[in-house]
């Protein structure tokens, strides 16, 4: 029987089917802590302790989750605009460039709140531009987008390492990193929003790029639902044809939605360069861009979803250092598969429990 | 009656979610006979079909076939029970050979070869019983529509069908290629088949029908006798109130030249020319009808005149001017209005709330905002369509999938006629939507003929060319081969369109 078309209430496609599919992946993980001889109860009541127990837990939590806010918003802008761009961790770690160029520039003359919009700014900047070439070849030469953002990733990679160990080391340094910035070129920690819950956020790195990111949620909705590029970006993500039809150009709609999630991509090391390290180090975005592909499906392309899921994916990643910090047969690899999992039944499966489901409540509408 | 009706169904009762699909449904066929059913768009028919073929299961009531009782889990339980289908759209492996698809699905062992064998003698046999004679070596693609429709019937008889359902089978076909399928149609009855025939078309009914039944909204409202009946009752039982089935207008004032195309020859993506050397004009205050069965042509000439599609060559002047590379935006701000053949990928985006479409292609019209899109504005403007053309339910938050057929159409042809355009091109005006709504949509086209609006229509239904058109065009293999006036007879124009006269 064919239900994919039935309607189904809201609270259970945006309830009920992500809940299940969150327990159905836990339910996993938790056989595979179990194959190899430890207790996935303690597992978990670990990994819930060490990212929501203590007021530093949750500064690390929300700072991850800050990272996969970024990211996962530049992931659901493109899919709007019917593009899938896998690219958000090269345009990270690209606009990581950006904004620890202007922090390296302006950290000796002016306080933190000067340098930060223009940070923002810079690694917006060097993010829309890396995404640009890619956007560029889609929308002119029909290159496949998943296929360029995705050797765009390794070529930023590259390009990144190569600048830190031969051009912004420090000389007579041996790590590849730019030196630490002084204080007006590093965020301040939001221990006063922590201490207005009676928290404590001790070394945690949470700090204002957390606000930055929810503004950006704020200016995401309105961009996708409020303005005419939205709609125009919406049209084109859903009906290519009506596009055309509609006079909607195909290849300007593109470059713009590319650039505007490689920007919000760039934006996200903001977080970790100037709010946590001070300094530019390679391998910083660790994986962020792809998580955000993760945190925007499952977010279902919606900002509120995609903050819900950031903290979620945020509770994994530093629940998860804890988890294997408490129990050493669980290594940091047992957690990326517990990561991979989540994203295999909150992403990809996302809608295998529907027909069941679907079946199940006209079954009881039916009898009610 | 001594004999048990073929199929009969008793009390079907299906419902999705709130929508009660097919409410307590009684129908008896009887054997040997040619049944048709009718309805408007959403009325319950395809379900019902979809229920007798397995794809759907009724949440209550039963299926007999020759007086047993039968459970149809799905298709193949269907055709073990003698039940086929020919689907509006053909399941068809374009690039096999008709013998190939005629045993897809029942190979009959490992190898193909003992198969392909028998296949070829029960061919033979059913070419000589039925009339069904084509090429078994042909391959699918290269045969004409007509062809192919007639291998879907052959693949039903190879697969020992008694009971034969065709859905919409007239939709691709010219009235020739029509008449030859009813005659089909009617050997297959002689020889104790029995069918049951779905359209929309009145006229098909009348012509080759024993029995009709009628449904709306779900129900089945009522069986006639064919020869006791006439195309006013049915077309009333259809729609619950009396009809007009052919608007009333009267002449046309042709004034300026609107739009000329000079030479104009466009290829589709593959590079195979479409549109051949065309020229013409269109008046202000007159309906230009493009004729021609689908594919001759003619969504690339709609498609070339609104810009969505670039022209290989030839010339497009709107007011006397080019329009050279316009692409439809700039075509919009010059006074062009397209309702284009297919609302489903072009004319809507089925996802998007109704407000959403009401605006799809003026969006940028500054009365809809500026940066920003002003909600207000547009669903006030979107309310105004909705009351003005009794779009329903008339509720511009509603999800545009979620109307039927016939309002959706109503949401475009809201969009496009409430800009009062100089220029309007319309393509299939009234496919798959039903009798009150088409009636109501050639008032609106007429109307606008009558401020003094250029009209270039295209459909494949020719009634519709018609009755609405003042100078018909025929259009034949990118070609146009002649021009008539609205009163020309339907044979000269079946002719024309099938490439025989001009």
């Amino acid at each position: 029987m064919n239900t994919a078309s039935l309607p189904l209430p809201g609270w259970i496609t945006f309830g009920l089917i992500p809940l299940i599919n969150l327990v159905l992946a836990f339910f996993f993980s938790g056989l595979v802590v179990w194959f190899i001889g430890e207790n996935p109860f303690d597992a978990l009541a670990l990994m819930l302790e060490g990212a929501l127990g203590s007021g530093e837990g949750i500064g690390f939590t929300l700072y991850f989750a800050t990272n996969f806010i970024f990211t996962g918003l530049s992931v659901a802008v493109a899919i709007h605009a019917g593009l899938f761009n896998i690219g958000s961790e090269g345009q990270a770690y690209v606009g990581g460039l950006g904004a620890a160029l202007v922090a390296l520039s302006l950290d000796h003359y002016v306080p933190w709140y000067v340098t930060m919009p223009f940070a923002i700014l810079g690694a917006a900047l060097f993010g829309a531009g890396w995404a640009f070439i890619p956007a560029f070849l889609q929308a002119k030469r029909g290159s496949h987008i998943v296929i360029t953002t995705i050797m765009f990733n390794f070529i930023g990679a590259a390009l990144m390492v190569y600048l830190l160990v031969n051009v912004l080391i420090v000389p007579g340094k041996m790590a590849p990193e730019t030196r630490t910035f002084l204080e007006g070129g590093q965020l301040p920690k939001l221990d006063w929003l922590m201490a207005l819950f009676g928290l404590k956020l001790g070394p945690a790195p949470f700090n204002v790029s957390f606000l930055v990111a929810l503004v950006m949620c704020v200016v995401v909705w309105a961009l996708i639902w409020r303005t005419k590029l939205g709609y125009e970006m919406r049209t084109l993500g859903v009906s290519p044809s009506a596009a055309v039809y509609a006079g909607i150009p195909y290849a300007r709609t593109v470059i713009i939605a590319m650039l505007i999630s490689g920007g919000l991509a760039g934006m996200m090391a903001l977080n970790p360069v100037l709010g946590s390290s001070g300094r530019l180090q390679v391998e910083f975005v660790g994986g962020a861009g792809f998580v955000g592909i993760a945190v925007s499906l499952m977010g279902r392309n919606h900002p509120a979803g995609i903050i819900l899921a950031a903290i979620l994916f945020g509770i994994l990643y530093q629940g998860g250092d804890w988890v294997s910090f408490e129990m050493p047969n669980i290594t940091r690899e047992m957690i990326v598969v517990i990561q991979g999992l989540v994203i295999l039944f909150a992403g990809a499966l996302e809608y295998m429990a529907r027909p069941a489901l679907a079946r199940l409540y006209y079954s009881m509408a039916r009898k009610a | 009656m001594s004999q048990a009706p073929a199929i009969e169904l008793v009390g079907i009762d299906k419902k999705f979610g709130a929508v009660h699909a097919n409410k307590n449904i009684n129908l008896a066929v009887a054997k040997g006979s040619i049944h048709g059913i009718i309805g408007e768009n959403g009325a319950g028919k395809s379900t019902l079909m979809s229920i007798l073929y397995g794809f759907y299961h009724a949440d209550s009531g039963e299926i007999r076939v020759g007086g047993t009782p039968v459970t149809i889990r799905d298709s193949q339980a269907a055709i073990n029970a003698g039940i086929g289908m020919v689907h509006q759209h053909f399941m068809l492996v374009e690039n096999f050979t008709v013998l190939e698809n005629l045993v897809l699905g029942a190979e009959g062992g490992m190898l193909l070869a003992g198969g392909v064998a028998r296949a070829r003698a029960e061919l033979k046999r059913l070419a000589k019983d039925y009339g069904l004679e084509v090429d078994p070596d042909a391959v699918i693609e290269e045969l004409p529509v007509g062809l192919q429709q007639r291998v879907e019937i052959l693949k039903a008889m190879y697969r020992g069908a008694e009971i034969l359902i065709l859905d919409e089978p007239t939709g691709v076909l010219t009235p020739a290629e029509a008449d030859h399928l009813f005659r089909i149609l009617g050997v297959l009855r002689d020889q104790g088949k029995t069918v049951i025939l779905i359209t929309h078309k009145l006229r098909e009914i009348m012509a080759i029908t024993d029995t009709v039944s009628v449904m709306r909204r779900g129900e089945m409202v009522a069986t006639r006798k064919t020869a006791e009946t006439t195309v006013e009752e049915l077309a009333e039982l259809m729609v619950g109130r009396r009809v007009l089935l052919r608007v009333e207008k009267g002449e046309a004032k042709p004034g300026a030249v609107v739009l000329s195309v000079r030479n104009l020859t466009v290829k589709d993506g593959r590079g195979v020319t479409m549109v051949d050397n065309v020229s013409f004009d269109v008046r202000a205050g007159e309906i230009v009808g493009i004729a021609g069965v689908a594919g001759n042509g003619q969504s690339e000439l709609l498609e070339a005149i609104s810009g969505i599609r670039m022209p290989a060559s030839g010339e497009i002047l709107i007011d006397g001017e080019p329009i050279g590379k316009a692409d439809p935006a700039r075509l919009r701000d010059l006074g062009l209005a397209h309702i284009p053949e297919d609302r489903h990928h072009m004319g809507l985006v089925l996802r998007f709330e109704e407000y959403e479409n009401a605006i799809l292609g003026y969006h940028r019209d500054p009365k809809y905002g500026g940066l920003f899109l002003d909600l207000d504005a547009i669903r006030k403007d979107a309310i105004e369509k909705i009351e003005k053309y009794d779009i329903r339910p008339p509720n511009p938050r509603l999800r545009t999938a979620n109307f039927s057929g016939g309002n959706q159409q109503k949401i475009v042809v809201a969009r496009e006629i409430e800009r009062d355009p100089k220029l309007l091109l319309i393509g299939q005006p009234t496919r798959g939507v039903d009798i009150g709504a088409i009636e109501f949509i050639h008032r609106r086209i007429i109307d606008m003929r009558d401020a003094g609006k250029a009209q270039l229509l295209v459909s494949v239904e020719l009634d519709e060319i018609r009755a609405l058109s003042d100078r018909i065009l025929v259009m034949f293999a990118g070609q146009i081969v002649g021009e008539k006036t609205a009163d020309a007879g339907e044979q000269t124009l079946g002719l024309m369109m099938a490439g025989i006269a001009a």
